[in-house]
């Protein structure tokens, strides 16, 4: 579990620990097809995909979401987690290896509280952005 | 073309009782080993009342209720098309198994780009708790493609 970040201790141009995935799977897009409830079987079935005009089942965007979540509460305590926007740039394909990683920008103070943003990202092994964005976290 | 009397649009409310098993399968599927979403023993020793639902958990609260399918039938887009563009979320606090948050959602907009090649829908949503105070706000930019 990861402990309250300290204001004094974390600075402008950090980088948070990155978060690497083993190369997405059809299990991985199933599992969490059921777990977050997005039956859309795009997602899961290779037939519809392709009738689709996809190449095949491609991951949830959420999934990705999901990662940089794991990527935030990896480096801060969830309770300090106070805002996470992303665009999803590109769709996450079977094999793809996701890394994910985030920067600190800026320290603000906003509502009483001291927070810094974080530039955030998934990208696969070849660089490719998927999904880009930034976090607020409450610092102590 | 998606029909614009639906900006402002209010979506049926969706409950979502947080389970544990389910926050258990939602951890295991997106590779979360933190004890705090798997054993509740731990999460009430980090200072949490049970296991913690992970931050994006509560987007499932229109697809369990067959809300988010419902508005694609209204607005006529079919799934094959639907691509996820942008999504946010700003959080009040972490909610735990055992709780029951509801979801009230409003479209906010709806437009196209290239010459309606791509069109947009923003979605808004509040997550309020079993006392009505609001847990999390969500922001939904789904792309229908044509």
């Amino acid at each position: 579990m990861s402990a309250s970040l300290s204001a004094s201790r974390v600075n402008v141009g950090d980088e948070l620990p990155p978060l690497l995935l083993p190369p997405v799977s059809r299990a991985t897009l199933a599992l969490f097809a059921g777990a977050s409830g997005d039956h859309n079987p795009i997602h899961i079935d290779s037939d519809f995909a392709r009738a689709a005009g996809m190449k095949d089942v491609f991951a949830q965007g959420m999934l990705g979401m999901a990662w940089l979540g794991r990527l935030l509460t990896d480096w801060a305590p969830q309770k300090d987690l106070r805002a996470l926007n992303v665009r999803f740039q590109a769709i996450t394909q079977l094999g793809d290896v996701i890394r994910c990683t985030g920067r600190v920008v800026e320290k603000l103070e906003r509502d009483g509280a001291t927070l810094a943003r974080v530039e955030v990202q998934s990208a696969n092994e070849s660089g490719e952005v998927k999904i880009a964005g930034e976090a607020l976290v409450v610092l102590h | 073309m998606i029909d614009p009397k639906w900006i402002g649009h209010e979506l049926s409310l969706s409950v979502l009782p947080i389970e544990r098993t389910r926050v258990q399968f939602f951890a295991k599927a997106i590779g979360e080993t933190n004890p705090i979403h798997l054993d509740p023993a731990a999460a009430r020793a980090a200072g949490y009342a049970d296991l913690v639902a992970p931050p994006t958990f509560i987007f499932a609260a229109e697809l369990d209720s067959g809300v988010s399918e419902r508005l694609l039938d209204d607005l006529g887009v079919p799934i094959a098309k639907l691509l996820h563009g942008e999504q946010g979320f700003t959080w009040h606090r972490p909610v735990c198994a055992g709780e029951t948050v509801t979801v009230h959602s409003r479209i906010e907009d709806i437009y196209a780009k290239k010459n309606g090649a791509l069109e947009f829908v923003v979605k808004q949503s509040r997550v309020l708790d079993a006392g009505g105070a609001c847990v999390a706000e969500m922001r939904s930019v789904l792309v229908c493609r044509h």
